[in-house]
């Protein structure tokens, strides 16, 4: 019997087995957590913005560069797409709710303490993690200070945290569908989170094994990644990166997912090409887990083995491209309109291919010589995170919104927030990209004066797209206390999903009884 | 006509205007825009291969782009199309799946053979060891028997804004490598603490300098002058202030400087009983403090609490000059203090020992000569 | 089967899955790395011991093998080749040696890590006898002259004419405490 959420606010938030409040959570979690990681980021650009040390230590700086990197990928970036995956999930399938809503309750909750445990390293002694997000043996291991077995602990719990969510994903994609959606009736956005979860399944257990060898290191006298006792630091950086670069897909998958639900509703017209949607999204999921050494393309590597990962990086332009074709193909002889989740998506489909522009670039290991650890690796990965990413997870709050709380954003502000985002995002990486040609290495905290222009442009344009970032909020807070309100179920014209016929907003409990599914 | 047809294709794919490429030295433009194509022929078949990447994503991204900005012209619903309802299209999809597969073929034959030259570190004239420190690299000639530290020469009241910043800022050292026109130079680079890396953008040379193992690299040019790079792999705090200088000169002049390290090595060892004054001592001193000291332990001698200790008013900096030499020597087991026995050389440790046990008003008092500090490591 | 039996299902099987990734990346990894290494050579790995067995010396070809030192950080013992380079045939068994002295007031413990430069080369650098085979103790002040003694495979690619053989001095004397105080 379908019921509203508990009276006690503390039951209702920290007992959750909700779908849609779990989601909630996770939202606002991933958002505090992009202002905690956008201020590291602040912090940086700021002491950038000129040559010298003006604001901050070489110390402290290092731990910025790694903290900012930590929270957004472990912290804003993965929990925004899992609330995005826990609100629309079961009602893109026509379940009730998430297979294990007990276990989805857990993964929320274990993040702010994993979360709090790591920022708190910045306020013990000796600092908090120092290694860089990639933290390479034996920086993190015989030189690591001593807040690193918090920093190791902390992998750990978010570790868990994504490994339980994508499990309660996959159980509930798999067994819970409404009668008569089989699998390739699913919405693109179920497609690529089921594929993400597989994903996350396989590799994030492989980032705890390299913590926990780490630890082991650290605290227990192995040497698994010290020559001296016969391991290798080169070890460490292929369990890493068996990891890592998996891990940039996880990032992107959803994000896909959710272009593939937007570009559709405001072209009016079906997704070009669903089946080589599926099929390139699984070839890239595929393709991910036997490139991971082009992060590692001067290590000093055999060239037979540089030869076949430089080939097998650039075969993923394939099912790339196709995806990029199927989008713009969308598009074409559609009746388009430019709300602000199209145009968040449609820039998404120009920045993140630009980036994967330079990801071919990037691909080509005689060239890698002279762009790797610099600032063009920097460009390239903002590109695809947050023109990608960030953007793609912003076009869904804007494109979802309406539907979970009954309120309509203002459009016009909307877009406005979407033209300064693009323009100050552009203005802070573009540059970035001839820092790193020029010869400026990442993770510096000072710099040569022929590097000082296209720094203190990057970091004005910084400052402008944080300034986006709270206009962002402000948007969204404004529509949920007191945006114009909305009951039509299905808010946008050309929309059309399962999502689409429950009332807005969503109540608490939808699909109690399924659906048939034609 | 090949060599005149790839001459003027490579030169089609030379910079305009905007993109300054071809620059000898990396060290000159502001507001750079490209990579410079060096003058290593590993430089230039990585410019090469870079160019006709951007060329080739230029042409896509306008092609698809272009068609995109037309898409959203032409069909927009305000013009009052009628949406079609087409989504699939099986010759388009099998064209754009094949075409793309070709052009990543038609990449990757340069992108072999640039890599191959990147690997050719075979048959070298020299071979000279980089190792990688924190924060500093040392150069090893083998078999000449010269080997020296070259480290940051830009002083922290530059960077930390108390002195304006020189013209080669952040990229200036105590002592260059240097090596000859006209040679193969291999690099056989380590890595001493962590892992590091060394990378001279000019001569499209990046390998990482890795503890407990070497990687190689290699250059030759015809092309006399001063080329700059940068440690390229996180090590600390000090990544940013490890530049890399090569000056490379003509083979005579080149053998000129070679031998005159010989005789500086073997001056220095004849006259390491000479005595210093205390000023001459303290100038020295706080020359070598700022590059190699003040990192940690700050420029006022006060370090960063619960991180680096104060040297002001530290006992050991107060109390008896041996103990205070051994730490130099030996390190401090377990922390970030390394010994410094072989980055520093006898006159250096003793100016430094002596200006830290005077400084900030420890004013201790002694002199430390270089003598005793040998004396020290030989009566270990 | 019902609905939570076959979640159920699902969770065991996939927890049982990521607890086999974290085995493999612990304890499959590490040694296939090492494995990968030892078969093809790659990263200029070498093997262990070799036990001499007939071998033709190919007088054709001269192999030029240099021969470098370099200390790891917490290390302060004089390190370096006596020579640092030498010429052979392939096939022809060599030794030479490293000289090695602790300057140091305490007793010390090192271990020595090896590495062949090419990468291609280093299967077939074969050593009978080389003192990082085990660690090297040195009492206060004392030294030593450390052999190897290699041969190298006349199979070794023609393309390669020098062999670069360095060894990288390692403090090991914290993991050794009962070596250090046999040192008399």
């Amino acid at each position: 019997m379908a019921h509203g959420p508990s009276q006690n606010f503390f039951s209702r938030w920290l007992f959750s087995t909700n779908h849609k409040d779990i989601g909630t959570l996770y939202l606002w979690f991933s958002f505090a957590m992009f202002l905690l990681g956008g201020f590291f980021a602040m912090v940086i650009r700021a002491e950038l913005f000129q040559p010298g040390m003006q604001l901050i230590k070489p110390e402290f700086f290092v731990q910025m560069t790694t903290m900012h990197g930590l929270v957004m990928v472990f912290g804003a970036i993965m929990p925004a797409f899992v609330g995005l995956a826990n609100w629309m999930i079961p009602m893109m399938i026509g379940a009730p709710d998430m297979a294990l809503p007990r276990m989805n309750n857990l993964s929320f909750w274990i993040l702010p303490f994993a979360f709090t445990m790591l920022t708190a390293t910045l306020f013990m002694e000796g600092g908090g993690p120092n290694f860089g997000w990639t933290f390479y043996a034996p920086l993190s291991t015989t030189y690591a200070p001593d807040t690193v077995n918090y920093f190791i602990f902390g992998v750990h719990m978010m570790g868990a945290s994504s490994i339980m969510g994508s499990i309660n994903i996959i159980a509930t994609v798999m067994n819970m569908r409404a009668p008569g959606m089989t699998y390739m009736k699913m919405p693109l956005f179920v497609w690529t989170w089921v594929i993400t979860a597989f994903l996350l399944v396989a590799v994030m257990p492989v980032l705890a094994g390299a913590v926990t060898m780490m630890l082991m290191d650290i605290n227990f006298g192995t040497s698994f990644f010290d020559a001296a006792g016969g391991g290798d630091p080169v070890l460490f950086q292929h369990v890493f990166w068996f990891f890592g670069h998996p891990e940039v897909y996880i990032i992107i998958l959803p994000a896909f997912g959710v272009v593939s639900q937007i570009i559709p509703t405001f072209s009016r017209k079906p997704l070009f090409g669903y089946s080589s949607m599926v099929y390139a999204t699984a070839s890239i999921a595929f393709l991910s887990f036997i490139v991971w050494a082009h992060h590692m393309f001067t290590v000093g590597m055999p060239i037979a083995g540089e030869l076949y990962f430089m080939y097998a990086t650039m075969l993923i332009a394939v099912p790339t491209g196709v995806k990029v074709f199927n989008w713009i193909t969308t598009m074409y002889k559609g009746a388009l309109t430019f709300e602000t989740p199209m145009l968040f998506s449609i820039a998404f489909v120009i920045l993140f291919t630009f980036g994967g522009f330079t990801g071919m670039m990037l691909s080509i290991a005689a060239a890698d010589t002279q762009y790797h650890d610099t600032y063009f690796v920097v460009a390239h990965f903002h590109y695809v995170m947050v023109a990608g990413a960030v953007f793609s997870g912003t076009a869904a709050v804007y494109y979802w919104l309406p539907k979970w709380c009954g309120r309509m954003y203002d459009e016009t502000m909307g877009k406005v927030q979407f033209w300064i985002a693009f323009i100050a995002f552009n203005i802070t990486f573009m540059p970035q990209h001839f820092l790193g040609l020029a010869g400026m290495p990442r993770r510096y905290s000072d710099y040569g004066l022929q590097f000082a222009d296209w720094n203190m442009v990057s970091s004005i344009g910084a400052f402008l797209y944080g300034g986006a970032q709270l206009l962002f909020l402000y948007n969204v807070i404004r529509t949920i206390g007191w945006g114009k309100p909305i009951d039509d179920p299905q808010v946008w014209e050309g929309a059309v999903g399962l999502e689409w016929t429950v009332p807005t907003p969503a109540p608490f409990h939808t699909f109690s009884t399924p659906p048939v599914v034609k | 006509m090949m060599k005149r047809a790839k001459a003027l294709f490579l030169g089609l794919l030379s910079p305009s205007s905007l993109l300054l490429a071809g620059s000898v030295s990396a060290e000159s433009a502001t507001r750079q825009l490209n990579m410079p194509r060096g003058v290593t022929e590993v430089s230039q078949a990585a410019y090469d291969i870079h160019m006709i990447m951007i060329w080739i994503c230029t042409v896509i991204g306008v092609l698809v782009f272009g068609f995109m900005f037309y898409v959203m012209y032409a069909h927009r619903k305000s013009r009052g199309v009628t949406p079609a309802n087409f989504h699939e299209n099986l010759v388009v999809e099998v064209l754009w799946t094949i075409i793309p597969a070709l052009i990543l073929i038609v990449m990757a034959v340069p992108a072999t053979t640039a890599l191959l030259k990147v690997y050719d570190t075979g048959n070298p004239d020299i071979d000279i060891k980089v190792t990688g420190y924190q924060w500093k690299w040392q150069y090893e000639y083998i078999g000449e028997g010269v080997k020296f530290m070259s480290e940051l020469r830009t002083s922290q009241d530059e960077i930390y804004g108390r002195a304006p910043k020189g013209e080669h800022y952040l990229r200036e050292v105590t002592q260059p490598l240097v090596i000859p026109t006209n040679k193969k130079v291999r690099f056989l680079i380590t890595g001493n603490d962590v892992i590091h890396s060394w990378w001279v953008p000019d001569f499209g040379v990046k390998r990482d300098a890795v503890p407990g193992l070497f990687t190689a690299a290699w250059a030759k040019t015809d092309q006399p002058g001063t080329y700059v790079g940068e440690c390229t792999e996180l090590c600390g705090l000090g990544h940013a202030f490890m530049p890399v200088v090569v000056e490379v000169k003509e083979e005579a002049e080149y053998e000129q400087w070679l031998a005159g390290k010989k005789e500086e090595a073997a001056l220095y060892a004849s006259t390491i009983g000479k005595q210093w004054t205390f000023d001459e001592l303290m100038v020295k001193g706080e020359e070598v403090y700022g590059r190699s000291c003040a990192g940690c332990h700050q420029a006022n001698g006060e370090g960063i609490a619960g991180v680096f200790p104060a040297l002001k008013d530290s006992p050991i900096a107060l109390g008896p000059a041996e103990g205070h030499i051994g730490i130099l020597i030996e390190g401090v087991a377990g922390s970030s203090m390394q010994s410094f026995a072989e980055q520093l050389s006898e006159v250096e440790i003793a100016a430094v020992v002596h200006y830290e046990r005077n400084a900030w008003g420890n004013d201790v008092g002694d002199i430390v000569q270089p003598i005793d500090v040998l004396n020290f490591k030989q009566s270990q | 089967m019902s609905e939570t039996s076959r979640h159920r299902g699902l969770l065991i099987k996939l927890l049982m899955g990521a607890v086999a990734m974290f085995a493999f990346a612990i304890f499959v990894l590490p040694p296939l790395y090492d494995l990968f290494c030892e078969f093809t050579g790659i990263g200029g790995k070498t093997g262990g011991a070799y036990t001499v067995s007939e071998v033709t010396i190919d007088t054709s070809r001269k192999v030029e093998v240099q021969f470098v030192a370099t200390n790891n950080a917490t290390m302060p013992w004089d390190f370096y080749p006596t020579e640092y380079k030498v010429f052979v045939h392939p096939g022809e068994s060599r030794e030479i040696t490293f000289f090695a002295r602790n300057k140091t007031s305490s007793d010390m413990v090192a271990q020595a890590i090896p590495n062949v430069l090419p990468n291609n080369a280093a299967d077939y650098f074969l050593k009978t006898e080389c003192f990082c085979f085990n660690n090297q103790p040195l009492g206060a002040g004392e030294q030593a002259e450390l052999a190897v003694v290699f041969v190298i495979d006349p199979d070794l690619p023609v393309s390669v004419n020098t062999v670069t053989l360095s060894y990288t001095l390692f403090d090991i004397t914290d993991r050794m405490p009962m070596q250090v105080s046999q040192i008399q």
